[in-house]
């Protein structure tokens, strides 16, 4: 019986360490999803081997559905997440900064006509060049924030509000479509292997970051920043270099989503591409359990929260929720938590997980 | 105290800014009738062309591509545009067309509500007021004629051709575009009422608001849960070319005499070559070519006539995969 009871307390103890963890809140909210679904339709979990169109087997299932469509939005959460460590601010034009790359990667796979029949450059240059692009907008951005210091929110609204018809420019008004199949691989399946390359590409992101942020000083930096501006100067940092970089840096990210977001249909939409993106990317944040005020933060938290985005997403579309009212239901979680983030929440929280082990322990006594 | 200088100087700036503009009006609507005498000499039609930014669509894009082939210097016409998807920023354009004394309005509004007064300042300065593509929520004795698309005529061109088509049952995976425009309303009533009336099924109806990547998912979803469906009725092509992306992916055949039939609208260059390739089985125009209209009325206007109508509703067509031609997706592709 003692035994017993000792091994709660045990569990009791894991688990309240565990909810003092950051990563606990997107955990959480995946494990919250993924018991709703299993209870009402355990079909959810099923995947399948099959074929495209063109006799390569893929997997398919609203799991790999999740993978696959989630990776953009993680891309974007890991840029997203170094630029609100260290502003304490947010970008909101990721959405159009994607408009712009898909744009170059286009312009410079179709040349001056908007329907070729072949490539008139490598995909490899293309992405190249438009990664220098989407670099340069971000550092546009960033110089606004760290030179200029003004308002990351409000920086970022000159090319929330002008980056689609910029994107539009590039093209010459004109919507270029690429014939070639090789281009559909980054968002589709590379001939062989059944998983999305998104997948990939995501996966190689995260890998290339938690290598940055184990062996430089990217992390301690930012977070310095983030913390204390005045006082990591005065430690020999340079705050500003700082910031502008984490823009560099989302811009890359930038790059490589749109690059995803163009091959999925081998073409573009200024006004609707990766529309509304940079509130997912800031939600993504948000649900790693990440002060949106800068300072301290945990990338792995982020990208959870990303995938944990398109999880909701998903449920919602196989529940025949009007997409229409997604954001309504976003907003929901968006709420929540705040709200449980809020310090004056955790605290009660707290005082109450104590009062209750008190009685507990009363209890065994 | 600064502040309140602040605040003086810049209404003293107002009020002067006001009456400038105000006395620029009444002198130019003056210039405006010294130049319809002018005019018989052979002057330069003015036109003042609001619209909505050609970045919006490829329908936007055509339409004002349209619009300036028409009134150039060799048709006798001296244009000016001014685009802008807001409705105030419209309004000032109309303003301003106003004060430079054009002969005629060409308005493409972005709301249809609050034109009343700017429309009533132009009646009264002698200014033609010709509305296309859009209709707005003014008296009609405002404008001359309006020039628009029958949103319901093209959803229900769409829905008697998929009756034709005969099908032992019809599944059909509705993508709705941006809940509330004119083009969405018109495009899923005709559905809808086929739909109750004929025992079709809606495997599902949802939004896409004209976006891709959307369809692309909500299609996703209904291949994962399994269910069947042999109609996709997309209200637009960007819709349809999603929702073909994901059909390729679960490697479900699409086209002519294949499992699922596709429909789209629009008539874009791109999604008529996938009609006559036979991946796509049908496209509904939304016909963006009203230059010709407007020139036409605007020369009955010259000549001393009378507009017959009002309203003047375009010819749209719908394209069947399996009668396209060439020609047509050379001459109405957009």
């Amino acid at each position: 019986m003692q035994n017993n009871v000792k091994n709660k307390s045990k569990i009791s103890e894991v688990l309240g360490r565990l909810a003092g963890q950051q990563i606990f809140i997107p955990i959480a909210a995946l494990l919250l999803l993924a018991i709703f679904n299993l209870i009402m339709d355990p079909s959810f979990y099923t995947v399948t081997l099959g074929h495209n169109n063109a006799g390569d087997p893929v997997l398919s299932g609203y799991l790999i559905t999740i993978l696959d469509y989630g990776s953009e939005l993680a891309i974007l959460a890991i840029g997203m997440t170094l630029v609100t460590a260290a502003t304490g601010g947010q970008d909101i034009s990721v959405g159009a900064a994607i408009a712009i790359s898909g744009s170059v990667i286009l312009r410079v796979l179709c040349g001056t006509d908007s329907r070729p029949d072949t490539l008139q450059a490598p995909i490899i240059v293309a992405f190249l060049i438009s990664c220098v692009v989407a670099m340069l907008f971000g550092a546009f951005n960033g110089a606004l924030v760290a030179y200029f210091k003004i308002q990351p929110m409000v920086a970022t609204l000159i090319l929330f509000t002008a980056g689609r018809s910029i994107a539009a420019w590039i093209n010459n008004n004109e919507l270029p479509i690429v014939s070639d199949k090789t281009f559909t691989y980054f968002g589709g399946f590379i001939p062989g292997i059944p998983i999305p390359t998104p997948f990939f590409i995501a996966a190689a992101c995260m890998i290339v970051t938690a290598l940055v942020l184990k062996f430089t000083n990217l992390r301690l930096y930012t977070q310095a920043v983030g913390i204390n501006e005045s006082s990591s100067r005065l430690n020999g940092l340079n705050p500003q270099f700082i910031k502008f970089l984490t823009f560099v840096i989302l811009g890359l990210c930038v790059a490589v989503a749109g690059l995803i977001k163009v091959s999925r249909l081998s073409s573009i939409n200024y006004s609707v591409i990766a529309k509304d993106i940079e509130m997912d990317a800031i939600l993504a944040v948000a649900l790693g359990g990440n002060a949106l005020s800068g300072g301290k933060f945990n990338m792995t938290a982020s990208i959870l929260g990303a995938y944990v985005i398109q999880f909701l997403t998903t449920t919602l579309y196989k529940f025949n929720v009007q997409s229409d009212a997604l954001s309504a239901y976003k907003a929901v979680v968006v709420i929540l938590l705040v709200v449980l983030s809020a310090p004056i929440v955790r605290e009660k929280c707290s005082a109450l997980w104590k009062k209750i082990k008190g009685t507990h322990a009363k209890e065994v006594a | 105290m600064k502040k309140k200088v602040l605040a003086a100087i810049m209404a003293v700036v107002l009020v002067v800014g006001l009456t400038a503009c105000g006395g620029g009006g009444k002198s130019e609507s003056k210039e405006t009738s010294s130049n319809d005498t002018k005019k018989e000499s052979g002057e330069l039609i003015k036109v003042g062309i609001i619209n909505n930014d050609p970045n919006e669509s490829g329908y936007r894009t055509a339409n004002d591509k349209d619009m300036k082939e028409m009134f150039t210097k060799e048709n006798g016409y001296d244009a000016s545009f001014a685009y802008s998807l807001k409705n105030d920023e419209q309004i000032t354009a109309a303003q301003k067309f106003i004060q430079d004394g054009v002969d005629y309005l060409l308005l493409s509004a972005a709301d249809t509500a609050g034109w009343d007064s700017v429309l009533q300042d132009a009646q009264d300065a002698g200014i033609r007021v010709i509305l296309f593509d859009r209709t707005i929520d003014a008296d009609e004795s405002l404008y001359e004629a309006s020039i628009v698309s029958d949103m319901a005529q093209e959803g229900q061109t769409a829905v008697d051709w998929l009756k034709e088509q005969g099908l032992s049952e019809y599944n059909i995976i509705h993508l709705q575009g941006v809940m509330g425009s004119a083009a969405q309303q018109g495009r899923t009533g005709a559905l809808d009422k086929a739909v109750s009336s004929d025992g079709w099924k809606l495997v599902t109806q949802q939004t896409a608001e004209w976006n891709a990547e959307k369809a692309q998912q909500i299609v996703q979803s209904v291949i994962d849960s399994g269910e069947s469906f042999n109609v996709i009725y997309a209200e637009n092509d960007d819709m349809a070319k999603g929702a073909v992306a994901a059909l390729d992916k679960a490697n479900i055949a699409h086209g002519v005499g294949k499992d699922v039939i596709i429909m789209g609208f629009d008539c874009n260059k791109w999604a008529l070559e996938e009609l006559l390739a036979q991946n796509w089985n049908y496209d509904g125009q939304c016909n963006p070519f009203q230059a010709s209209y407007i020139d036409e009325i605007i020369k009955t206007i010259e000549d001393g006539g009378t507009v017959a109508e009002k309203v003047v509703i375009m010819e749209e067509k719908g394209f069947d995969a399996t009668t396209i031609t060439q020609e047509d997706v050379d001459t109405y592709g957009i």
